[in-house]
């Protein structure tokens, strides 16, 4: 994944036959709030799923479910055909095939960038350091902040810092990357910046699960859309026939208030 | 003044002696309160009970019944022979450590919760991300307090001087037995303390301005 293509067609692939992450009947409550209901949900192989839906409908907490950040009351998990495990050494492991993008970065703030990136393939894949800072360098570079490499994290633009996030999560040679609301944190015009870094990496072929509010990413890099609210799946389409064509109410109400306005 | 030039040999060895248990038990309360405060936010149960049982046992003792403990009942039970420097070092390092631990849970609970998530996410275990995310962006949060702390336990070695250990108060205690003036020693004794305290505040102070975490 460290070499950026350089025929990246257009086309978003079509999405491979095997199923890399798989939700079953998960269900989670937050005390008296039930979260997530009765969610089934698979995700392919070189699939870009954009998951959307109002404030408060669970599709952060589904999006920090696959790595476990968030933990479920029932129902099951697995990627790529093992389930999740226990707090351990073992779901450690996974989480590092499992690359995570939060809304507010969250770069290790005492470390500069290169070091945020060459921080997981040191302790967690024992890369040796010189070919660890060299991935990160060519990382760096690929997601456009090459040049920032020695600054701290705090030094960067919000747009920068997301970027640097993207290529930390990238070092790790993640099977599936998930983003939590990549963009939600972002002035205006840095959104952009953080977008095309995306579009890049669906056209790679790159699995990824994306929750936002970017509803042009959503129907131009997505193979799927998945609508969420009040914690249930309420429409699963594909971009262009959810956005021309929506099938449920909510949707259609949910759509009415984003793109007339 | 001549009680200090005239016993200038004892005075020494008492302020060196300070100066001894003093860093010998804040290095063991060191170690101790970060281990015991890792065992208190770890995702494992018993240790979680381990170190909160460790905080409210020793917290909550009197230092002077930890020194009863220490030299009584230790080298009955444990460990015979064992000098009372040692045994002393253990009684103020132990009683310490509860609140190098408080301090450093204080700290860590500072760090924001992301920080430990991204870590996590990487696929580091959950001491990897406490030793090299979490506890590093903690150490400018603990400084002040630890800097009281360590305060208190040099003031606190003088009850080692009652369990025959050399050090400051034990020479004022040997000086006044031999009948020279009270006030002059105590004065000696006061800037001889002060003279460690201030040292502590002013490495500290320099600690403080070194370690910020630009956000």
């Amino acid at each position: 994944m460290s070499e950026v293509s350089g025929t990246g067609s257009t086309e978003a692939p079509a999405p491979a036959g095997d199923q890399l992450v798989v939700l079953d009947n998960v269900n989670k409550h937050f005390g008296a709030l039930h979260v997530l209901q009765d969610i089934d949900l698979t995700i392919h192989r070189g699939e870009v799923v954009v998951v959307i839906g109002p404030s408060g409908s669970g599709k952060s907490t589904l999006c920090r479910t696959i790595n476990r950040l968030e933990t479920i009351d029932s129902g099951a998990i697995s990627i790529d055909g093992k389930p999740l495990p226990q707090e351990g050494r073992e779901l450690a492991r996974l989480r590092a095939d499992v690359g995570m993008v939060f809304q507010s970065f969250n770069l290790f703030a005492h470390k500069t960038v290169l070091e945020n990136v060459v921080l997981g393939q040191t302790k967690v894949r024992r890369t040796d350091k010189a070919a660890a800072e060299k991935k990160a360098r060519a990382l760096l570079d690929r997601v456009g902040v090459g040049t920032q490499a020695d600054k701290y994290p705090a030094q960067l633009s919000g747009g920068q810092q997301q970027r640097v996030a993207i290529a930390r999560a990238l070092a790790m040679d993640p099977k599936v990357m998930l983003f939590d609301e990549p963009t939600s944190a972002l002035d205006p015009e840095m959104i952009n910046e953080v977008l095309e870094v995306m579009q890049q990496l669906a056209r790679d072929g790159m699995t990824m699960v994306v929750v936002t509010h970017e509803m042009g990413f959503a129907r131009s890099a997505a193979n799927r859309v998945v609508f969420m609210a009040d914690g249930r799946i309420v429409e699963e389409a594909e971009p262009n026939q959810f956005f021309n064509n929506p099938r449920s109410d909510r949707a259609k109400d949910f759509l009415s208030k984003i793109l007339h306005h | 003044m001549n009680v200090l030039l005239d016993h200038f040999p004892e005075f020494r060895d008492g302020f060196l002696g300070t100066l001894a248990i003093t860093a010998a038990s804040a290095l063991l309360a060191l170690v101790l309160g970060i281990l015991i405060a890792g065992f208190r936010v770890s995702p494992i149960p018993p240790l979680r009970v381990f170190g909160t049982a460790w905080v409210t046992v020793l917290r909550n003792t009197p230092l002077t019944l930890l020194f009863l403990v220490a030299f009584f009942v230790v080298p009955q039970v444990l460990i015979p022979g064992t000098s009372p420097f040692v045994l002393a070092t253990l009684a103020l390092g132990f009683y310490t450590s509860s609140f190098v631990c408080e301090a450093v849970r204080s700290g860590i609970s500072t760090v924001p919760i992301g920080q430990a998530e991204a870590a996590r996410s990487l696929g580091m275990t959950f001491s990897q991300t406490l030793r090299m995310i979490v506890l590093p962006q903690a150490t400018r949060t603990v400084l002040p307090p630890l800097s009281s702390i360590f305060i208190a336990l040099t003031k606190n070695s003088a009850i080692a001087g009652a369990f025959s250990v050399a050090e400051l108060f034990s020479v004022s205690k040997l000086l006044s037995d031999k009948g020279f003036a009270i006030g002059w020693i105590f004065l000696w004794i006061a800037l001889a303390y002060l003279v460690i305290t201030f040292a502590i505040s002013g490495l500290f102070r320099v600690l403080e301005r070194r370690m910020g975490v630009a956000r």
